[in-house]
């Protein structure tokens, strides 16, 4: 396993930069963060880099996970939210690519690829959360489509994606084998948007949604009835190896603001990064950044490689999303007051991070998997 | 309409700079690289012109190993083909008469109908090696060039000169254009154009192609100290009412210290 980059990824490291000083930092500064910022994604369909480990059949980049994760992590580390748009747009081009059928592929993958259209995942609702096959939205099959009832929370570019993957019960008896997933478009009818959530942190585009009789094509549903779960928890496997990658490029933005500011900071006559105290703070940031993107190069390469990688996959978003936390709360304490302040940056950083030991699978649900996976190797 | 573009690979914009202990250049230990930024808008240039008149873009660097990541940015920006001068021997042309001669050498047998350089490099910025390919190579040339319109036999372009003056010059090719940074709007590359950079020829020359010795590239000029400006504190105490020294201060400021 090889920790230096490659040549492309380096060339697409350098790439994101430019396009990061030259277009998004000047768009965000113009604009904020308040609306969804379309004409930034569109150019990332432009760039190529809205669907980079995709077929290149279907338009995507053929590139391998782990360039995936290394430009990922330099949206974050740049401090833009890119990474995670990026990341959430990518979970239905997963799915679709690996379960879904050509003609699903032939319709829906070229315009993902091209960012003609904004993906969304919709799996979480109010009631069912970690514990997602108690979800209790509804699809009955009606001749040759499916009417779904129910609603959605929490979802990602809810009200702004063009598809979404619906997680939706066809058959309550079976518990999670029950569970269907369905390509649902956003003009279909009877599908609508709640308010705008408003989660703490730079701009999370989330909205509820809801289902009320909403009729979908059969053609939409996605592998078999019954397959649902599963293709759920596939694709959320390599969520987590980019969540954990965008966790990486957050914690890392934080870090360089720390230590920078450690030198310019003055106290006692002398720099701030001249005491030890805050010398073991800067020491043991850096070190739960390194620690944790180890580990979710490692998940990447194994998935790049075919081989098993969940459990290293929840691993690594273990690790990243807590360094996260724990990095961004230690460059807050490290700018001391001003940490605290909307004009310094730490602040945004570090109300971003929580949410990354939420999404994908709580941490704690992270800690159930790999212990019980590797559980069930001891007792098979 | 064949085209080769100069590239010179500089430290960053945002590199920390510090002194060698030699005194004579920086410390390239933690650099970070990048294209040039002249060179960058050259680049555009000859591929917009290369988009509208068809032919082929050439991009020529000299330098280290590390040079071949602009390389291999300039193919994935879309030049066609690229030769790296990488030769210790070529390191030893640290001035404008070593590399303008390298490259000329290089370029000798190509046959282009255009070379463009950036006017400048970010780093050294003694802005001839431009001239002196042309020189060496017999071509014409134009600098400081703000727009270029390619017509059967010459090339029209808009030079800049000082005080916002501008000077239209019509040069017969082949020629060799050194180009002002801002004439175009950057682009980007793609990923694509860097999955494809990958299949471009990257033809490496080293010295002996060229029939070039240490000796020839010896360097006529050489630095004799590079040092970061001394900073001096001085105070100036201004007097008078406040709308006289406020005057006096916005002149200071404008004219002394040049912040506005």
């Amino acid at each position: 396993m090889d920790y230096t980059l490659t040549e492309e990824q380096e060339q697409l490291v350098n790439l994101v930069e430019e396009f990061v000083a030259g277009e998004v930092n000047p768009y965000i500064e113009k604009h904020g963060h308040e609306d969804f910022p379309w004409p930034l994604f569109r150019k990332l369909g432009l760039l190529g880099l809205a669907a980079i480990p995709f077929p290149t059949e279907y338009g995507g980049g053929g590139l391998d996970y782990s360039t995936y994760a290394v430009v990922l992590e330099e949206f974050s580390r740049l401090g833009t939210r890119l990474g995670s748009v990026l990341a959430v747009h990518g979970l239905p081009q997963l799915i679709i690519n690996q379960f879904g059928t050509p003609e699903q592929q032939k319709k829906y993958l070229p315009p993902l690829s091209r960012a003609d259209l904004l993906g969304a995942f919709a799996l979480t609702e109010p009631h069912a959360g970690s514990d997602a096959q108690a979800i209790s939205t509804r699809a009955e099959l009606h001749d040759d489509r499916y009417i779904l009832r129910g609603q959605k929370i929490w979802i990602t570019h809810g009200g702004e994606a063009d598809v979404y993957i619906v997680m939706a019960v066809t058959d309550k008896s079976k518990g999670a084998r029950g569970i269907s997933s369905f390509i649902v478009e956003k003009n279909m009818q009877g599908l609508s948007f709640g308010r705008r959530e408003r989660p703490m942190g730079l701009a999370h585009h989330t909205r509820e949604v809801f289902f009320e009789d909403c009729e979908v094509p059969r053609e939409n549903l996605i592998g078999q009835e019954g397959d649902g779960f599963r293709v759920a928890m596939t694709a959320l496997d390599s969520g987590r190896i980019t969540v954990a990658a965008t966790s990486i490029g957050l914690a890392q933005c934080a870090f360089d603001h720390a230590l920078k500011y450690s030198v310019e900071r003055k106290a006692f006559g002398q720099s701030i990064g001249d005491f030890q105290g805050i010398q073991f703070m800067l020491a043991d940031m850096i070190a739960a950044i390194e620690a944790a993107r180890c580990v979710t190069r490692k998940a990447a390469y194994l998935r790049d490689r075919g081989m098993p990688f969940n459990v290293i996959a929840s691993i690594a978003k273990l690790l990243a999303t807590d360094a996260a936390m724990k990095v961004t709360t230690d460059a807050v304490q490290i700018y001391g007051g001003y940490g605290t302040s909307e004009d310094y940056p730490v602040q945004a950083l570090f109300r971003e991070a929580k949410i990354g030991q939420i999404v994908e699978g709580t941490n704690q649900i992270q800690r159930m998997i790999i212990a019980r996976e590797l559980l069930k190797k001891l007792r098979s | 309409m064949k085209i080769c573009v100069c590239l010179k690979q500089v430290p960053k914009k945002d590199s920390i700079l510090r002194i060698a202990q030699d005194q004579k250049w920086i410390d390239e230990r933690d650099i970070s690289y990048e294209m040039s930024e002249a060179d960058a808008y050259a680049l555009e240039e000859a591929l917009r012109q290369k988009e509208a008149h068809g032919g082929e873009v050439i991009v020529i660097s000299m330098g280290p190993e590390r040079t071949r990541q602009s390389i291999k940015e300039a193919l994935a920006k879309g030049a066609d083909r690229a030769i790296h001068l990488d030769d210790p021997i070529f390191e030893q042309a640290t001035d404008a008469a070593g590399i303008g001669r390298a490259i000329a050498a290089a370029l000798k047998d190509e046959g282009c109908d255009l070379i463009m350089t950036g006017l400048q490099s970010d780093d050294h910025g003694f802005g001839q090696v431009g001239l002196i390919i042309a020189e060496r190579l017999g071509m014409s040339s134009a600098t400081i060039v703000m727009e270029v319109q390619i017509e059967t036999g010459s090339v029209r372009v808009k030079r800049e000169l000082e005080s916002g003056w501008f000077q239209w010059v019509r040069v017969p090719t082949p020629a060799v254009l050194t180009i002002q940074s801002g004439i175009n709007q950057l682009r980007y590359a793609t990923l694509k154009g860097i999955m494809s950079a990958k299949k471009k020829e990257l033809r490496e020359v080293k010295a002996a192609d060229l029939n070039l010795t240490a000796d020839d590239l010896k360097p006529l000029q050489s630095i004799e100290r590079a040092y970061v400006p001394e900073k001096s504190k001085q105070t100036e105490f201004i007097e008078g009412k406040p709308a006289e020294i406020a005057a006096r201060l916005v002149e200071k400021l404008r004219f002394d210290a040049r912040v506005f």
